[in-house]
Formats: C-alpha cells, sequence, structure tokens
C-alpha cells in the first residue's frame, strides 16, 4: 500500500483524483438533470417519478452516501492543492497580466467552485430535505415551483441561474482539463474530448438554467 | 625548459592504442581516494566530471554559473563531426584527421588531430545512449550533412541547436552522478587562482559569487576546461561572462599559453547597431549556401539596398573567386568584408556591414521554400534588427567567434605545471591557426569523455593520494594574493567603469589585434595596451563590496586579466611573421590577398612563458613535424 | 526615447525588497532590454550607486540564464522569447516598466532580480537522464528512432531551463519544466528501461522542491520561450498513472 500513499501524495496523483472525482461529478449531473426534465411533464408526471425513486430507497441511499464521498474528495482534495500551492507561490507580482496566457475559466476554479458548493449547500438543505421528510404528502412538484423554496422565489431562482452558469464556467475548464490529467487531452480523439466538453460546460448547465428562468420568470410571474 | 608534447612512437594510426596501453592504471580500489577539480562544467568540464566520477573517482566541479546547463557550450549551432561515413561518401578517420590538419593551416600537431578523428565515433555512440536527439532519416538512422565547405557529410545535428543537446546530454551523465555522490558541484564558485605545492597543480581559490567568500580546495589534480577568451574583444559572440581569468591565473602560475593570436572571426554576424550593443550574434554559415554577399559600387552610397540598381551592385565574393563564390572559408569571407568597409563600401548605419541578399533565390525557389530552410533564421534577425530580410537585403559583419589559442598542453592534455589538465577550447590542441566548423563540439567531448580519463590516471598512478590539505602554506599564501587583488580593484575609485574599459581594449585589439594585423598596428597596440591597463588600474571604479554579490567586481577581476591577456596576443601575433588560418599578416600574402604561410621558419606552437606582468613573456617554440601529410597551400580561386 | 522603470531591488535572501524607480534616458529602439540596463547600470555606477543585479549570459537566447517578470509577463510581453531577446522596440516613447524576478517559493531571491533555481538541477538529477556510462555503448545506428518521435523528443528537449513556466504559473508548479525531461525521454527507445522511475523519481523530486500543482491552465506553455506544449504535460501525467498503477 505504499504506492497508493505515495500516489496519493504526490502533487499529480492529488490531480488525477481531482479529475476522476470531477468526472464522476459529471456522469451525476446527466442524471439529475434526465430527472429534471420530467418537470416539464408538468406536477403528475415529475411527482410519480420522485415516488418511484423513493420505492428503491436503500438503492439510492447507497448512491447517495457514494456521492456524498465523491464530492467530498473532490472538495477537501481541492483545499489541499489549493493549500500547497498557495505555499508553491506566496509572493505576488506587482502586475501580473495572467489573462495574457490563460483564460478567465482556467484561473477561478476554486472561486467557482466555491460558489457551486454554496449553491450546494443551499439546494440541499431546500430541495433535497424537503424530499425527504416535509413534502406534504407526494406534493414534490409544488415544493419546486412554490415560493418557500421553490421558483417562485426570485432569491432562489437568482441563485440558481447563477450557479449554474458559474458550475458552466467550472465545467469550461475542468472537463477538458480532467483528460489532460489523465494525459488523453491530445490524441486522435481530442476533437471528441472538445466536443463531449462542449455538452458538459455549456449544454447541460443551459438544460439546468433552463428551468429556473421557465418555472421561476416565465410561469411563476413574479 | 625544453617543450616535450610526449607524442607516443610508433605509426600514426596506431598512437593512442598503444597509448593507452603504455598508461599507468590506479587500481579500482584506490580511485575513490584520489579528489580531482575540475573548473568549468560546459561540453568538456562536465564529460570529464561524469567520466571520472563514473570511474570512481572524486570530483569537485566549479562554476561561476548556477547550473552546468548554463556553459557557452550550449549556443553552438551547426553540429558535431564524426568518421561514422554513415552515408557511404567515402570519409575516413584519415579524412577527419586529414581536413583538420590542413583547415587548421598545418599548425597543429598530427597525433592529437588523428586522436581526435579516432575518437569521433565513440562520441557519436555515447550521445546517442544519453538521448541525445540528433536529426534522423526516415528509416530511424542518424542524417549527416556537409558542413562548412567539407566534402563528405560528416555532421551530426540536432536542427540549430546541436550544441544544446549535446551538453544536456553531459550535463545529464554529470547530473547522474551528482546524485551518486561522486560529483560535489559548486555553483556560482569562480576560480581566482591556481594553488601549487612542491611545483604540482594541487588546488584552486574561489570565491562564492553569492556572498564572496573566499575559500581554497585541495585535490589530487585539477582540470581546467574554462572555455575561451574570444571575450578578450568585448564584442563577440561569447556569452558575457565568458572569461579567460581561469587559465590566465594558471598562465601566471607557469602554465605556457600557446599561439594566443589564433582567433577565429566568423563571417555572418549580426553587425554592430549602436555604441551600446553588448554582444554580437551570430547567424548560421549556412545562409551563405543561398544567400549573396553584395555592396554598393559606388562609395558611401546611401540608398537603400532596393533602390541600388543590380549594375551598381558589386557581388564581390563572387566576383574574386569565381568558383566557391559566397562559399568561400570562414577566414576568407571575413577578410574581405572588412576591407569592403574599409574601403567606404559598407552599408548601414555604422557603414560596418555587408548585405547578404536572398532575393535571387526567393524568385528562384520562393518565399516558402527560403522560410522552411531558414525560417528561424530570418526570424532571429528580423527579431534582432527590427529588419524583414524577406523584403530587405541582411546586413552581415563578422565577428569574434572562437580562439584557437590557449594553455599548452601535451599529448595527454596536461599543461607545462605537473598535474594541471586543460580540455576543450580552454587548451590549444586540435585546432591549429583555424578550426573547422563543427569541430568544436567533438573536440570538447573528445577531452572529456575519451582522453582525460585515460591519461590523467597515469599522472595520478605515479602520484600519492591525499597529500595536500588547505591548511598548507601555498593555499594561505595564495588565499592573501586573492583577497589583495580584489582589494586593489576595490580601492581604486576612479571614474571609469570597467565597460568603458572593456570596451576601449575591444576597440584596441580589433582594430590592430584582429582579422588583419601589420607590424605598425600591432606595436601600436603593444603601447596602447600597457597604457590602457594603466588607466585601468588608476581609473576604474567598481562599487560595492567583496563580501556580496558584485557582478561588476566579478567583471573587473576578469577585465584586469584581459588587459593582460591582450598584449600577449599582439606579441604573439606580431612575432609570428607569415599568416595562417585565423591568423593575417598583412605582409604576408600571396599576389592573390591569401594568406602565405612560412613552413620553414614558423611551422611550430609558439608557448608563452609568463615572465611578470608588463614584463615581455618569454617563447617556447614546439616544432611541429609532419609525417603524414603534405604542407599544401590552398586555394579557393 | 526615455522609458520608466520600477525595479524590484533586494540587498540578498535574507532583507527585504522594494520597488525603485528610475528614468532611463537616451533609449534607442535597437537596443535590447538588457543594454538599456547595462546603460542604467554604468550610470548607476559612475555616480557611485549600486547597480541592478540581474542573472544574464549568452544574449542569445539559448543559455536560459535570463528571466525578468516585465509588466505581468515572463520574459516580457513577446511570445517564443527569452529576456535577452527583447528589444526596446517593443516599448513606447515614454513607457512604465515594472521589472520583477521570478517569484516562487522554490527559487528564492539571491539579490534583486537574481534567483536562485538550483532546484531544476535538484529534478534532473533525481532521474532525468539515461543511466549509461561513458563509453560500452552500442554503435548509434543499432538503435533506430522513428523520425516522428524523434522530432517529438527533440521539440521537448528544447527546455532551456529558464523557469518562466513557473514564474508564470499560478501555483509555481515545475510541471512543464519536468514533463520536457520525462516526455523528451520517454519518447526515445534509449529511455525506455527507466522509463517508469524516471516519471516517479521526478514528480517525487519536484514535489519535494516545493512546486505547486498543476492546474491545467496552459499559461506555460505561452510563456516558454521554446514554446514547449502541454502536450507534454499530458505525457508526464500519463507515465506517471502508469507507472503509479500498473
Amino acid at each position: 500500500m505504499n504506492w497508493f500513499f505515495r500516489f496519493m501524495n504526490s502533487s499529480v496523483g492529488k490531480k488525477i483524483i481531482m479529475a476522476t472525482t470531477g468526472l464522476l461529478l459529471c456522469s451525476f449531473l446527466i442524471i439529475h438533470l434526465f430527472g429534471n426534465l420530467f418537470l416539464y411533464g408538468g406536477p403528475e408526471l415529475f411527482n410519480t417519478y420522485v415516488e418511484r425513486l423513493a420505492s428503491i430507497k436503500p438503492l439510492i441511499r447507497v448512491i447517495e452516501v457514494i456521492l456524498a464521498l465523491i464530492f467530498l474528495f473532490h472538495i477537501i482534495n481541492s483545499l489541499w492543492l489549493t493549500l500547497s500551492n498557495r505555499k508553491a507561490n506566496p509572493v505576488k507580482y506587482e502586475v501580473n497580466r495572467a489573462q495574457d496566457n490563460s483564460s478567465f475559466f482556467s484561473r477561478y476554479m476554486g472561486i467557482t467552485g466555491s460558489i457551486v458548493f454554496i449553491f450546494l449547500a443551499v439546494h440541499l438543505s431546500t430541495f433535497w430535505y424537503r424530499f425527504q421528510i416535509d413534502h406534504d404528502g407526494g406534493q414534490f412538484y409544488r415544493i419546486v415551483t412554490g415560493d418557500a423554496v421553490g421558483f417562485n422565489n426570485p432569491y432562489i431562482t437568482g441563485l440558481y441561474i447563477l450557479a449554474m452558469i458559474l458550475l458552466g464556467f467550472h465545467l469550461r475548464h475542468g472537463f477538458q482539463s480532467a483528460f489532460q490529467t489523465f494525459g488523453l487531452r491530445y490524441n486522435k480523439y481530442g476533437k471528441l474530448i472538445e466536443a463531449i466538453a462542449v455538452l458538459f460546460w455549456f449544454a447541460i448547465p443551459l438544460g439546468f438554467v433552463l428551468i429556473p428562468i421557465y418555472f421561476g420568470l416565465l410561469k411563476g410571474g413574479f | 625548459m625544453v617543450l616535450d608534447a610526449k607524442i607516443p612512437g610508433g605509426p600514426l594510426a596506431e598512437k593512442w592504442t598503444q597509448h593507452r596501453f603504455d598508461l599507468k592504471l590506479v587500481n579500482p580500489a584506490n580511485k575513490r581516494k584520489y579528489n580531482i577539480i575540475i573548473v568549468g562544467t560546459g561540453l568538456a568540464g562536465a564529460s570529464a566530471a561524469a567520466s571520472l566520477a563514473e570511474l570512481g573517482y572524486n570530483v569537485d566541479a566549479f562554476s561561476y554559473h548556477e547550473s552546468p546547463r548554463r556553459a557557452h557550450s550550449i549556443a553552438a549551432q551547426g553540429g558535431i563531426n564524426a568518421a561514422k561515413n554513415y552515408p557511404n561518401d567515402g570519409d575516413s578517420i584519415f579524412r577527419l584527421f586529414y581536413d583538420t590538419i590542413k583547415g587548421g593551416d598545418y599548425r597543429s600537431r598530427e597525433a592529437n588531430v588523428y586522436r581526435l578523428a579516432e575518437v569521433s565515433n565513440a562520441i557519436i555512440d555515447q550521445c546517442v545512449a544519453q538521448g541525445v536527439p540528433f536529426a534522423r532519416e526516415y528509416g530511424g538512422l542518424l542524417d549527416n550533412r556537409s558542413f562548412g565547405g567539407a566534402q563528405v557529410s560528416r555532421t551530426f545535428y540536432a536542427r540549430g541547436q546541436t550544441g544544446q543537446q549535446l551538453l544536456l546530454g553531459a550535463y545529464s551523465a554529470f547530473a547522474r552522478q551528482m546524485k551518486a555522490g561522486k560529483v560535489r558541484f559548486h555553483p556560482r564558485h569562480e576560480m581566482l587562482d591556481l594553488v601549487l605545492v612542491d611545483g604540482h597543480a594541487k588546488g584552486i581559490i574561489t570565491r562564492n559569487l553569492i556572498n564572496g567568500e573566499i575559500r581554497s580546495y585541495a585535490a589530487d589534480a585539477v582540470i581546467l576546461a574554462s572555455g575561451g577568451y574570444g571575450n578578450v574583444f568585448f564584442l563577440s559572440t561569447n556569452a558575457m561572462a565568458s572569461n579567460a581569468t581561469a587559465i590566465w591565473r594558471a598562465y601566471k602560475k607557469g602554465a605556457y599559453f600557446a599561439n594566443p593570436c589564433f582567433t577565429q572571426i566568423h563571417p555572418t554576424c549580426i553587425p554592430l547597431s549602436s555604441e551600446h550593443q553588448s554582444k554580437l550574434t551570430l547567424m548560421s554559415e549556412s545562409l551563405r549556401n543561398d544567400g549573396r554577399v553584395w555592396v554598393p559600387k559606388k562609395k558611401g552610397d546611401s540608398r537603400a539596398p532596393n533602390d541600388i540598381p543590380e549594375e551598381e551592385r558589386d557581388y564581390y565574393l563572387e566576383r574574386i573567386y569565381p568558383s566557391f563564390g559566397n562559399l568561400v572559408p570562414r577566414d576568407v569571407a571575413s577578410r574581405r568584408a572588412k576591407e569592403m568597409c574599409d574601403t567606404g563600401h559598407g552599408v548601414g548605419p555604422t557603414g560596418l556591414a555587408v548585405y547578404l541578399d536572398f532575393e535571387d533565390v526567393i524568385g528562384r525557389k520562393g518565399k516558402q521554400w527560403v522560410s522552411d530552410k531558414y525560417g528561424n533564421l530570418f526570424d532571429m534577425y528580423q527579431q534582432i534588427t527590427g529588419e524583414n530580410p524577406y523584403e530587405v537585403p541582411m546586413r552581415i559583419y563578422p565577428a569574434v567567434h572562437y580562439t584557437m589559442g590557449g594553455l599548452w598542453v601535451d599529448y595527454n592534455l596536461m599543461s607545462t605545471v605537473p598535474g594541471l589538465f586543460v580540455l576543450g577550447e580552454a587548451n590549444f590542441s586540435d585546432h591549429g591557426a583555424n578550426r573547422l566548423g563543427a569541430s568544436a563540439l567533438m573536440q570538447g567531448l573528445a577531452d572529456g569523455y575519451f582522453i582525460i580519463p585515460y591519461t590523467i590516471g597515469d599522472y595520478l598512478a605515479k602520484h600519492p593520494h591525499g597529500k595536500t590539505d588547505t591548511n598548507q602554506e601555498s593555499f594561505k599564501t595564495t588565499t592573501r594574493e586573492v583577497e589583495e587583488k580584489l582589494n586593489q580593484l576595490l580601492a581604486v575609485d576612479g571614474s571609469q567603469t570597467v565597460d568603458d574599459i572593456h570596451k576601449e581594449l575591444g576597440r584596441i585589439l580589433w582594430e590592430y589585434v584582429g582579422m588583419a594585423r601589420n607590424r605598425e598596428g600591432l606595436e601600436k597596440a603593444l603601447k596602447l595596451i600597457p597604457q590602457l591597463r594603466e588607466t585601468f588600474w588608476k581609473e576604474v571604479k567598481v562599487p560595492g563590496t567583496a563580501k556580496e554579490l558584485n557582478p561588476e567586481l566579478e567583471k573587473a577581476g576578469r577585465v584586469a586579466d584581459f588587459l593582460e591577456l591582450g598584449e600577449l596576443m599582439a606579441r604573439d601575433a606580431l612575432h609570428r611573421e607569415e599568416s595562417c588560418g585565423g591568423h593575417f599578416r598583412e605582409e604576408y600574402q600571396t599576389e592573390e590577398n591569401e594568406a602565405l604561410r612560412d613552413d620553414e621558419k614558423f611551422a611550430y606552437v609558439a608557448a608563452w612563458e609568463f615572465q611578470g606582468t608588463g614584463e615581455p613573456a618569454k617563447l617556447h617554440k614546439e616544432v611541429l613535424i609532419f609525417e603524414n601529410v603534405e604542407l599544401t597551400t590552398r586555394s579557393y580561386k | 526615447m526615455q522609458v520608466f522603470l520600477k525595479v524590484w531591488r533586494q540587498a540578498d535572501a535574507k532583507s527585504e525588497g522594494q520597488f525603485v524607480t528610475y528614468t532611463v534616458e537616451n533609449v534607442t529602439e535597437d537596443m535590447s532590454f538588457f543594454e538599456m540596463l547595462d546603460m542604467l547600470n554604468n550610470q548607476l555606477v559612475l555616480k557611485g550607486k549600486e547597480p541592478i543585479a540581474f542573472d544574464h549570459d549568452c544574449r542569445e537566447g539559448i543559455c536560459g540564464t535570463c528571466g525578468l517578470f516585465i509588466n505581468g509577463r515572463a520574459h516580457g510581453p513577446l511570445r517564443g522569447i527569452t529576456t535577452c531577446q527583447l528589444h526596446m522596440r517593443s516599448f513606447d516613447d515614454g513607457a512604465n516598466i515594472v521589472v520583477e524576478p521570478w517569484r516562487a517559493e522554490a527559487f528564492p531571491v539571491i539579490k534583486d532580480l537574481i534567483v536562485d533555481r538550483t532546484a531544476f538541477d535538484r529534478i534532473i538529477s533525481a532521474g532525468g537522464y539515461i543511466s549509461v556510462n561513458t563509453g560500452g555503448v552500442p554503435d548509434a545506428n543499432t538503435i533506430p528512432v522513428p523520425k516522428p518521435k524523434a522530432d517529438e523528443a527533440f521539440d521537448a528537449a528544447t527546455c532551456i531551463g529558464c523557469g518562466a513556466c513557473v514564474a508564470t504559473c499560478k501555483n509555481s508548479s515545475a510541471m512543464l519544466f519536468v514533463a520536457a525531461k520525462v516526455s523528451h525521454l520517454a519518447l526515445l527507445p534509449q529511455g525506455q528501461v527507466e522509463r517508469k522511475q524516471r516519471a516517479l523519481n521526478l514528480v517525487a523530486a519536484m514535489d519535494m522542491e516545493g512546486f505547486g500543482a498543476c492546474t491545467n491552465t496552459g499559461a506555460c506553455e505561452i510563456e516558454c520561450p521554446k514554446e514547449i506544449s502541454i502536450v507534454h504535460i499530458a505525457r508526464l501525467n500519463r507515465e506517471f498513472l502508469k507507472a503509479s498503477l500498473l
């Protein structure tokens, strides 16, 4: 197991963990968005979908635990990396034209990630929490569109839109960066990776963002 | 003292093999008891350090750079020669030997040059095994090119960065021995003197360039691989810090200095643009394969080059040398350019340049073809001058590039000081009066990888190890001398900077001891240089102290040495009443303005012995005996 | 033309540093950036002041000795060059120019604009080589190397070790430097024998020297004077992953 700890402790190893957990979280996004699409089918369809999920609760719980661990790993690892990176670069330049040599997205992964994390906390403490225990007998659709924690609340809608845009920023760099970290970014599949990347940094966040826009701004009518 | 080159007997081709057998060996178990100091970690120094450490010796390596990878060997562009005959075009060890002797205008030692050609193949094998990425053909085998007018393709290359790749190869072997603890590297340490114990080289005094600490190091032998002295001219293609201090201070301790006047001037450099210019940049000679050299026929013609019609241009190399044209050897091309400028045909803001024009080839083969072949050189030219050479002819001018002279060494690469070995450009051994293209890298690595590991063993085996330590009196005396000299430099506190005086020295040398020399000019230089030296010691201003990082103090020490070396160069050039290779005496030329050698009187190595600063050095002659080649006169007409 | 410099001055590694401003007059656009500094230093010496210490040597872009952070960019505003290849024609008359040393924990300042990059030597000595002794190697042409591989290895091997990649990286990561060496040797048949161990050892040495991790911003390849691509970083990652897990 010596090799394992050496790997985990090395800078490249940590990056590989970031990339692996990041891509796993990306795959979760697909499933989550798929579920969200049921909202467009109206209250009945959506509520039924959530009920169905509830019927396989033990499995869901296991998945949730795994997911939580992945998140935790991703976050703790990033904090660890950020701290050691700060230590490696303690004195900042008087003038630094970083915009001339690197993209905004790549330089602010910590910030975009942190805001997404804040969103995640809000999201879990509202939707997820209520879905578990306080759903008024299966009125899931109403929670999502309602004015307590739902999209009828302009603050919630605003936060969701902002967070999803930042998630897009995060993935704009993160998705391709993960492949670079695996050493797979530049080869004959490079173009394919770029195309799939668009799905993750643009299409999926757009799908998420459309929900608060539709249910909050258009349909909610506040 | 009679100079004994210790050339082994027997037929030329067997000398080295026989000699290696005759050399004494150090018992493998005893090697770790010997300490060797190496000063300089370029191609020669790094390869020697690695090879000696691999054998088991303990090596202390010193460099004024922060890393061996900074050495100026890194700037060599063209390539490295070897007699592999891979292209099947008739090359052989003997041909490489013959070309090198002839190229050196018969002023080098047959046995040394033959050995150089003999080990050249092993260098390529070694470098490939180290992972040096030489150019390859599509079949995966090594590519060769013809270089510097050679009749065969024997030059191995790595794009235009061969020196870099070879140095990084030697550096990697060096780094491996650092890890193994066999090489102790002392970065940013400058050797300021050699320490002799009972007449043998047994140590050095160094200054730590970061904090100014003066320290002594003792060893069983000392190797100098500190490079050439081209920077004596201030402007040269050498790196800014390249200097003669290590070899000069060894000279003052009794090592003879051989052929100091043999300097090589490279014809295709970017000309001077202003008095503030700090160095000259070389562009590969290959440009002359397709560029045409010309000047305006009218003196002082200040029109833009593209406004000068064809019939008013003088393609002087094509005119004077119809068969070789623009491809005449380096020294001929350089001298002709100077001549054109001296007679008022020079171009550009300073009048010290000639045109190298690609209009013709762009017209014939297209811009793309030219760009594919010379793109990086054109970019470099544009970067430096701000002019686009695809549209305006390049301006070029010769610049000091390499020094063939150096400390005198015998066949074992040992100087006249026992235990002091000298490798690479720092010695004089293999290039005679003129070095062929792609031969400097070959010599540096031959000395370091394949000669010194054998020859130093013979010296060490004959002398008991570990008899020296830095508490001995001579270390203390030399340390005091070094400290005094530093304090003297700081104490002058005059009104001229080191660079000002260095530039003045450069002007004198370039004018009188440069591409073409004559008695009158050399005698003048012999008056001016001592005067300038006096000015230096009265007027130089060195700020700061000796106990800190002080680049001005470093430069001052080096320039103080250049001011003495310059005089020796002039003296050597004056005494050599002939023209040969890089040494052109105007009084000694053929009717066709070619170098006129005097083999009767001057077929010898001039080795100078120090007699005190300001005193004329004493000349010793090592007569050169040619048994295997016939002395011919070259002709490019 | 004249320029206004704001230069980092620091007496030695232990001292506190600060910015000092200088006005340099009579600058010509043909001058290199260093010739402008030479001129300023000459004036400072004559005034009895201490000249600005900076590292430089070959002044033709190959030795890797020089490296200044100029107006927020490693080696100044242009691409594909070292500081010594920067000329004053890249600046306007009256320009304000901020000059700083490389900043990284692993590159401590020695004096003014000079930093200590010996960490790079220690990384290379941890395994940036093929372990062959002098002599006893096979004939050069017994080891064929496909030309595309040789060319790619060469691209990586052109690294001059200047440290611009570290200087410009927001994490002061040395990944491009390490990747260039690992990639160069991993591409060649000669490098196969020690391939795994080399990747592991160099990454370990890099981490030990206190360089940061790679965030794949790509700034290093933009500022690299030899334009070494981050493709080589991808290769290093792959080499490391394979060496660690397989």
